[in-house]
C-alpha cells in the first residue's frame, strides 16, 4: 500500500465560470442585454419587472428568467403583463447557476432587446455565480435598513447598479436613501444608483434610460 | 449556504483523481478556500463528514487553508491584503481597487493510498 500527494489546484467555479462565459458571449451575437437581478426576498424584483415591462411595451422586447425555490408564480406574474417568462424552480438550492440559464436559453427568442434574470431571493449565495450577465443589479428597499451594504459586501462588490426600492416607502421606515448608497459606493465605486418606486412610478424613467443605453453600447461592440 | 453542492462537485473531483491514478482510498484533501468565496468553513467542514460516509475518501481527513483577500490598486499598483471591511488601498487610499485573491474555492492536494 502506497500513499501519494497530487496537486490537482482545480477551481471548483471553473464549470460554472464556463457556462456563463458561453452564455454571455451568445447574448452578446445576438444583441440581448443580459442583467441579473440580486436581493433579499420580498424587496420588489417582479415588481420592478412588471414596471419595467410597462415603460418598455411597444418600444423594447424583454423576457424574464424567474428563479424561485418554490412555484411558477412570479413567471405568471411576468406573463400576465405580456412578457415570455420561463420559471426555474430550484427545489431548494439558494442560488442559480449559468447551467440553468443555459438550458433555457435555446427556447428565448432570439429578437429580444433584454434578457432579465431574477435570481432566487438571497443576496449572499447568488453573488459568487456569474450567469453570464451584462449588467448585475443588486435592488435594496427601504423597510429592509440603509446598513446592509456593509453587511452583504459581496453582493455590493459585484454589481453595477443599485436599485434602492419601494422609494414610497421612505417617509414611514427608518431609511436614509443616501446613506445605502454611500455605503455601496464605498464598496463599489461607480456604482449607478437608481431611487425607485415601482408602484407610483419614481426613477423608472432614468432607469430605462440606463437599460437602454446600455444596450447600445453591446450593441456598438464597446461593451 | 449551498456547501453541500459544493461538497458534491469536490467528490466528483475526488473520484476523478483516485480513478485516473488507480487508487482505492482518498486520505487527505486540502481546500483552499477564499475569504470572500462565499462559503464557510465550518459549513463546508460539516457538510464533508456527512457526504464521505460510504465513499472512497470515508476516513479523509480535510484540510481548509482560509486564503485571504488580496486587493491590488490600478491608481498606484500596490497590493495588499485586506484586514477588515475597508475596500481601499492600503498604499494611496484609492477605492478602485480590484481583488486579484480570495474569491475562489480550490481542491488544492490529494492525498491518494494505491
Amino acid at each position: 500500500m502506497t500513499s501519494k500527494t497530487i496537486t490537482v489546484a482545480r477551481d471548483l467555479l471553473a464549470t460554472n465560470k464556463q457556462a456563463a462565459a458561453a452564455i454571455r458571449e451568445e447574448l452578446r451575437r445576438r444583441g440581448i442585454l443580459g442583467v441579473n437581478l440580486l436581493s433579499s426576498p420580498g424587496s420588489g424584483k417582479t415588481t420592478l419587472l412588471e414596471a419595467l415591462a410597462g415603460r418598455f411595451r411597444g418600444r423594447y422586447r424583454m423576457a424574464v428568467i424567474e428563479g424561485d425555490i418554490e412555484t411558477e408564480r412570479d413567471a405568471e406574474r411576468i406573463r400576465a403583463k405580456g412578457v415570455p417568462a420561463w420559471q426555474i424552480t430550484t427545489g431548494g438550492a439558494c442560488h442559480l447557476e449559468a447551467r440553468m440559464i443555459g438550458k433555457v436559453l435555446g427556447d428565448v427568442p432570439a429578437d429580444l432587446d433584454f434578457l432579465f434574470i431574477e435570481n432566487v431571493g438571497n443576496l449572499v449565495c447568488p453573488a459568487s455565480y456569474d450567469l453570464g450577465e451584462d449588467l448585475r443589479f443588486v435592488l435594496l428597499s427601504a423597510p429592509e435598513g440603509d446598513d446592509k451594504p456593509a453587511k452583504y459586501p459581496q453582493a455590493f462588490l459585484s454589481a453595477d447598479a443599485l436599485v434602492l426600492t419601494k422609494a414610497d416607502l421612505v417617509p414611514y421606515v427608518p431609511f436614509d436613501p443616501a446613506k445605502a448608497a454611500a455605503e455601496a459606493l464605498a464598496i463599489r465605486p461607480g456604482l449607478a444608483v437608481f431611487n425607485v418606486s415601482a408602484l407610483r412610478g419614481d426613477g423608472l424613467d432614468e432607469l430605462a434610460a440606463y437599460l437602454v443605453e446600455a444596450l447600445e453600447r453591446l450593441r456598438s461592440g464597446s461593451a | 449556504m449551498h456547501e453541500l453542492s459544493l461538497v458534491a462537485a469536490v467528490f466528483e473531483v475526488l473520484e476523478e483523481q483516485a480513478r485516473e491514478h488507480g487508487a482505492a482510498r482518498v486520505t487527505a484533501v486540502v481546500l483552499k478556500v477564499g475569504a470572500m468565496a462565499g462559503v464557510v468553513p465550518d459549513l463546508l467542514e460539516s457538510a464533508f463528514d456527512t457526504y464521505k460516509k460510504g465513499t472512497l475518501a470515508e476516513a479523509a481527513r480535510l484540510e481548509i487553508v482560509v486564503v485571504p483577500v488580496r486587493l491590488r490598486c490600478p491608481d498606484c499598483g500596490g497590493e495588499a491584503v485586506r484586514e477588515d471591511t475597508d475596500f481601499s488601498c492600503a498604499c494611496c487610499g484609492s477605492r478602485r481597487v480590484e481583488i486579484v485573491e480570495g474569491r475562489d474555492l480550490v481542491v488544492e492536494r490529494v492525498e491518494l493510498e494505491t
